[in-house]
């Protein structure tokens, strides 16, 4: 979502962006903090030198390594954004969207945010999954619907969690703990974070926690431009929530206990450090703001403000920066850092759980996650471990699913249907031929009557070019049964034929008329009459064949 | 029988055979039955016949009635049964063709009432309790009941089956036992025809190829090798043993757990024990049976006194494998080799430990307590291997964690890694383990590594608070195991270390959000500073951490069992004086606050019953070891508590406020600490003027009228402390004549006077001001001894004597009902 006006307003997009209504806004509020917190320190030159490779290649570590730098770019501005969101068009859970009557795209719930979607893409025969961040946690956002991914032949597994090996209960309790024994001992406490997501949980942990852990009287002050939005923004979302959430509000009363936490002054917002707050500011305190990158928005101040103190702490609780790169500019820092990384999406029991309860024909996953990460190369839970073993991809690579459009779906028209006379062959299964028109626009194909052919009228008889029509032979009857063998050989004696020699094949039987010097070779799928010159016995035969099979 | 239940039981046999009647329930009918055991037990059963003939009658008519309820049918076979255990009795019954009317084919024995499960298993407990004398035998034989036991032993009930197998192990024994002369033959064809009968049963049933006959077939076995002593037995193992070898060589082997039981039952029996061939059938058995089988089977036979050496040393290889199989599978073990097992293990092992998660976690979790259970017996094998048992719990737990590298290509390791990974039951039995192995020493360097691990599980986020206890209370052993070295008052270095580490971790668990972590915390800090509080290093340590303040602040926790340990933790913290101080010298507190008003507050104002009484515990523990708190004003501080206990709606606070009112009192007539309980002298009795003064101190603080009312209280345990409170001091105060006692003085008339008010249930009035002459006095007066005796009754002894459950039945079926006339 964060690169989203990159790839519609750069690359020359003109398509449909599709989002559930959360995502648009909480997007929103994501980037306009990023927005708002690179324009606050508005750079008059931007250094490009560097970049040159033969540059950056004598500059110092992290620089030197990093990957092309030459499609780095500029932060968007707000104007991208807001035309980067009028490109998307809204949809909700289990809505179908039709696309080029090719396939229908459906969002369904995936547990992990507010209005986070895992998509069915399917056609009629063929049905894929794709699944990204997803959630078995019971958290704020509606639950995760796997119920629907069933029968996929196809699941496309993206966003487990970059933690699998911190469960997010435990980091909760680490988190708590570790707040708890700073502010206790006269400290404060920084948390670098994100404006949305696992913010929501926290405060709800924190509402839980704080008078047994003796915390009523610490403020904890949540700075963000976005703060406000965010936080009223999560409590208009009802039926995006989970059921718990929902049925309060039918109370009514707001579903985030955050509500309270502000209504009684334990938790403060402000948009940034200046104004209000720096009138409120009282220490200990717990500070929630962003950048979790620790490189701009209102934590780097907090950063220069506390590192010097061994009482305070630093917790970092988004997985998405590495806690010692994000720390490294600051050093010599005296303040405790704790890394808590609390990332809720799957992990690799529950993905192994999720795919014995949705059982897919083939997985399809990112290279990483079939084989144990780096760092723990012994961890062989730490992989996707599925029957067949799933096909992995790699950045950019092309694949091709594993399945093959075998059946289209044809719509026969009302009058078309209404013609037709089927008949019972057996108990269950019924035919009827069709001789109708196949039309095909916008990948929908319908069959159509046939045109009527054109009385000839008066004495012209010659037809025309213009008129042609496909000719409508007179169709010979289908055959159906089979011809048993003695009641046939019963029945030729019954009309006379004598001499008759029955000799079994591989295939089936033939019946030698020795007298009439004629063969009648009968197999499962075909018969053949072999009689030299002989019409009116062949067709005496035949009529006799004829007589066992059912015709329409 | 009273001659009261004698005019009882005939209305109730009546109501029992009338089907209109509705049953009284199977709790009742069990209780008649147990009456009637007591009663056949003590006396004669034809007496009792002869006495009470509606028992006959009930007997003849219960057959006969139809639409009977089974529960009633059930009832009277097993008091048939009951009664003609007795051989005079048996003929009596037998007399009027009663017994076949019940048990054989006239009975209930292939009629309707068959279908019902109770029938079949009353029927077949009847004839497990007449089957006693040889007469039963042939009764037996006549009513051809063989045939019907044998096919019980597949019913579709488990009771009924179990109960048809254990059945016909009885009538082995039996019908050998009633051999007239001597020991049976040497041979089973000497045996009489019943036994050879059973005997060929089985014999036919362990060579059947159907697993649940085998199963009966051992269950038989294992029932007669437990209960038969005698010579017999022998030629049955003789006889029987190739076929349960036959068992051993099939694959799978059938009905495994029920072989395992057979062959610890032979390998347990005293009538075996010349037979040497039992031990090669058990080592057969260790060899062939699958791991968690055999797991059971070495366990039994390690416990054993007499196990050969030989099978003693396979059977621990056994119990090792699975270990074994853990260590090699990891790279760097951390045990110097020492496990049974080749280079690869067992392949069966690997193979169990690999099929399926719920195979591996088994397995290790049932070899992990077997060992726990081994590791404390004296003849647990020897030597033990302490060293490679270490390293497999610590490779165990290193797998449950993710830190442990597999082995370089070993499938087992990598599977095993993904299979133990957060595997809590695994932890938990590998940490008991662990903590088990705490009572022998290690090398120095694998107990760093058990502190490693320890701090690790203790330490990760990751650790449920069920793992955490048992890390806590491993890491407790472990210290407490850890030896101060020679020549040196303070503890040994890696144990330093661990605590210098381990003190942070117990702050952040104080600080849980999960108040079970909490709690683990606070009884890890209080069983610590009991063992360690006189440890210069570890003091240090524990001061200039925050524990004990965090300790203190957890006295405020929403849940309760985390106050009652907190109110624990600080009792002992404050008790071997290490009290919290104020935080560092950035966060200057008050003055160091008085921690007895904290408690005293619990103690009077917390909503649980848990913290006041930990507050009950911690102050009887102060007074017992003179706290300074305690110490400034006794009195005073012993009138508060017992003043606050007195309220208190928790008995138990108030049985403890009694045991805190005894040590003052001991205290106060000069006998300070407990008395030896094996003492052969009994306690001297104090000297008069120590008991005036005692007394007095007691009037004071209101002891006397404390106990005075816990004499009343509606709690049996109180009460009964109470008494005992009083009589001790009454027995103390013994040679106290010299004093002029008050009897009849107007003080002991109103002391009286409000007891009679408060035994009443008026409890609202206090005594007032007492002397302790009137106290004496209307202690002399009392009958302690007989209230004392009868508070040591239950109390429902009125409701459980056989008239008032005759009584009660009756009036479930309306006889005895005043309700009859309600009809009119």
């Amino acid at each position: 979502m964060m690169a989203l006006p990159y790839i519609t307003e750069h690359t020359g997009f003109t398509g449909t962006v599709y989002a559930t209504e959360p995502t648009v806004q909480i997007g929103r509020l994501l980037m306009e903090e990023l927005v708002n917190f690179t324009e606050r320190v508005p750079k008059a030159q931007s250094a490009s030198l560097w970049k040159n490779k033969d540059t950056q290649r004598l500059l110092p570590s992290p620089l030197k390594d990093a990957v092309e730098v030459s499609t780095w770019r500029r932060c968007y501005t707000m104007q991208e954004v807001n035309s980067a969101l009028s490109k998307i068009q809204l949809v909700g859970y289990s809505q179908k969207i039709e696309l080029f009557g090719a396939v229908q795209v459906t969002p369904l719930s995936s547990g992990y945010a507010l209005g986070s979607s895992n998509w069915i893409i399917q056609s009629h025969y063929e049905k894929v999954s794709y699944v990204s961040g997803s959630s078995l946690l019971t958290t704020h956002p509606q639950p995760m619907d796997q119920a629907s991914l069933k029968n996929s032949d196809v699941l496309v597994l993206t966003g487990l969690t970059q933690i699998p090996t911190a469960n997010p209960d435990g980091m909760v309790g680490e988190f708590f703990s570790n707040l708890a024994l700073t502010v206790r001992n006269g400290g404060n406490v920084l948390v670098p974070c994100y404006p949305s997501g696992v913010i929501y949980d926290l405060l709800e942990c924190l509402y839980q926690y704080i008078d047994s852990a003796g915390l009523s009287s610490i403020p904890f002050y949540f700075i963000s431009p976005v703060a406000n939005s965010s936080l009223e923004f999560s409590q208009i979302f009802a039926e995006w929530l989970c059921h718990n959430k929902q049925t309060k509000v039918y109370l009514p009363e707001p579903p985030f206990p955050h509500a309270e936490l502000i209504q009684t002054n334990k938790l403060k917002h402000y948009p940034s450090i200046h104004g209000d707050f720096s009138n409120d500011f009282r220490q200990p305190c717990v500070v929630f703001t962003g950048h979790p990158s620790l490189r701009f928005g209102d934590v780097v101040h907090f950063m220069e403000l506390w590192g010097k103190s061994s009482l305070n702490t630093v917790i970092f609780t988004e997985p998405d920066f590495s806690y010692l790169e994000a720390l490294a500019p600051y050093q010599p820092l005296a303040m405790k850092c704790i890394y808590c990384p609390i990332d809720t999406r799957l992990n690799f029991i529950q993905v192994s759980k999720l795919l014995k309860e949705v059982q897919p024909l083939h997985v399809v996953c990112p290279e990483q996650y079939t084989q144990p990460p780096p760092a723990q190369a012994h961890r062989m839970d730490l992989m996707i471990d599925c029957q067949p073993p799933p096909m992995s991809y790699r950045r950019a690579e092309v694949l091709a699913l594993p399945f093959k459009r075998r059946y289209e779906k044809i719509e026969i028209m009302p009058e078309l249907a209404d013609s037709l006379v089927p008949m019972e062959m057996k108990p269950g299964v019924s035919l009827a031929t069709v001789s109708a028109v196949l039309h095909t626009k916008d990948n929908k194909h319908a069959l159509q009557p046939p045109p009527r052919p054109i009385q000839p009228t008066g004495g012209k008889k010659r037809k025309r070019v213009t008129d042609d029509i496909p000719d409508c032979k007179v169709l010979k009857p289908l055959l159906s049964g089979s011809i048993p063998v003695e009641q046939f050989v019963q029945t030729l004696e019954k009309h006379g034929f004598s001499d008759i020699k029955v000799e079994d094949t591989a295939k089936g039987h033939i019946v030698l008329l020795q007298e009439a010097e004629t063969l009648i070779q009968i197999e499962e799928d075909s018969t053949h009459i072999i009689c030299d010159n002989d019409e009116m016995l062949r067709v005496r035969l035949r009529d006799l064949v004829l007589k066992f099979l059912q015709k329409f | 029988m009273d001659p009261e239940c004698a005019q009882l039981l005939p209305a109730l046999c009546a109501a029992l055979t009338d089907p209109r009647q509705p049953v009284a329930d199977d709790t009742c009918l069990e209780k008649l039955l147990d009456w009637f055991k007591t009663l056949t037990e003590a006396g004669s059963s034809l007496q009792l016949l002869q006495d009470s003939p509606c028992l006959v009658e009930l007997l003849l008519q219960v057959p006969k009635a139809p639409g009977l309820s089974p529960r009633v049918l059930a009832f009277s076979l097993r008091l048939a049964g009951l009664l003609a255990a007795q051989e005079d009795c048996f003929q009596f019954l037998q007399q009027g063709e009663l017994l076949p009317g019940l048990f054989g084919e006239a009975g209930p024995l292939g009629g309707a009432a068959w279908t019902a499960p109770t029938v079949r298993s009353g029927w077949i407990q009847g004839l497990r309790s007449l089957a006693q004398h040889p007469s039963a035998l042939h009764f037996l034989a006549d009513l051809g009941a063989l045939d019907t036991v044998v096919s019980l032993q597949g019913d579709s009930s488990l009771f009924v089956a179990s109960a048809a197998g254990q059945l016909l192990a009885h009538l082995l024994g039996l019908s050998l036992r009633g051999q007239a002369e001597g020991s049976p033959g040497p041979q089973v064809c000497d045996w009489p025809a019943s036994a050879q009968r059973i005997v060929g049963h089985i014999e036919e049933s362990l060579c059947s190829p159907a697993a649940p006959r085998v199963t009966q077939a051992l269950n038989v076995l294992t029932t007669t090798f437990g209960h038969c002593h005698q010579l017999w037995a022998q030629v049955l193992w003789a006889r029987l043993s190739p076929l349960a070898a036959c068992l051993l060589e099939k694959d799978p082997v059938p009905a495994a757990h029920s072989l395992v039981d057979l062959l610890l039952s032979a390998a347990r029996s005293p009538a075996l024990s010349s037979d040497r061939s039992r031990w090669e059938t058990v080592a057969q058995a260790l060899g062939r049976l699958s791991p968690a089988h055999a797991g059971p089977l070495a366990l039994g036979l390690l416990t054993l006194q007499d196990c050969p050496q030989a099978l003693s040393a396979q059977a621990f290889t056994v119990l090792l494998q699975p270990l074994a199989c853990v260590l090699k599978a990891a790279t760097q073990a951390p045990g110097p080799p020492g496990l049974p097992a080749g280079p690869e293990g067992d392949p069966a092992v690997a193979d169990a430990l690999l099929s399926s998660r719920s195979a591996c976690v088994g397995l290790l979790c049932q070899t992990l307590a077997h060992l726990e259970l081994l590791q404390p017996l004296p003849q647990r094998p020897a030597p033990w291997p302490q060293a490679p048992l270490l390293g497999a719990a610590v490779t165990v737990l290193r797998f449950c964690n993710g830190s442990a590298v597999p082995a370089s290509g070993s499938d087992v390791g990598g599977r095993l890694c993904a299979i133990l990974a957060g595997c809590v039951r695994v932890q938990r039995a590998a940490l008991g383990f662990l903590g088990a192995l705490s009572a022998d020493t290690g090398p120095p360097e694998l107990v760093t590594q058990v502190f490693a691990v320890l701090l690790d599980y203790l330490q990760s986020p990751d650790s449920s608070p069920t793992v955490l206890k048992k890390a806590f209370q491993a890491t407790l052993r472990w210290l407490l195991s850890a030896r101060t070295p020679p020549g040196c008052c303070d503890l040994d270095p890696p144990t330093q270390l661990l605590l210098r580490e381990l003190l942070p971790v117990l702050q952040r668990r104080l600080c849980s959000p999960c108040w079970e972590v909490r709690d683990s915390g606070l009884e890890f800090l209080t069983q610590v500073v009991g063992c360690w509080a006189g440890q210069a290093g570890f003091r240090h340590a524990l001061l200039a951490s925050e524990v004990p303040q965090l300790a203190q602040q957890l006295l405020q926790d929403p849940e309760s069992y985390v106050r009652a340990s907190a109110v624990t933790a600080v009792g002992q913290l404050s008790s071997r004086g290490l009290p919290a101080t104020p935080a560092g010298p950035e966060h200057p507190g008050g003055p160091q606050k008085s921690l007895l008003p904290e408690l005293l507050h619990v103690l009077a104002a917390d909503s649980e019953g848990f913290p006041r009484r930990a507050a009950m515990q911690v102050f009887t523990q102060w007074l017992r070891d003179g706290h300074a708190e305690v110490a400034e004003d006794t009195e005073r501080f012993v009138a508060r508590v017992l003043q606050a206990a007195s309220r208190d709606l928790d008995w138990e606070v108030r049985a403890q406020g009694l045991e805190l009112a005894r040590v003052f009192l001991e205290q106060t007539l000069g006998q300070p600490g407990s008395r030896c309980p094996y003492a052969v002298a009994a306690p001297e009795a104090a000297a008069p003027g120590r008991v005036a003064q005692a007394l007095r101190a007691a009037c004071r603080v209101q002891l006397v009228e404390f106990a005075f009312r816990a004499l009343f209280d509606y709690d049996r345990p109180v009460a009964q402390k109470s008494c005992d409170l009083l009589l001790f001091l009454r027995d103390q105060a013994a040679p106290w004549d010299s004093l002029q006692e008050a009897r009849g003085s107007p003080d002991v008339a109103s002391v009286e006077a409000a007891l009679r008010r408060w035994r009443a249930g008026e409890q609202g009035q206090p005594l007032g001001p007492l002397e302790p002459e009137a106290v004496l006095a209307v202690l002399r007066s009392m009958d302690l001894e007989g209230l004392r005796g009868a508070l040591a009754e239950s109390s429902d002894h009125v409701e459980r004597n056989p008239q008032s459950l005759l009584q009660d039945m009756l009036a479930t079926v309306g006889i005895l009902g005043d309700n009859e006339a309600d009809c009119y």
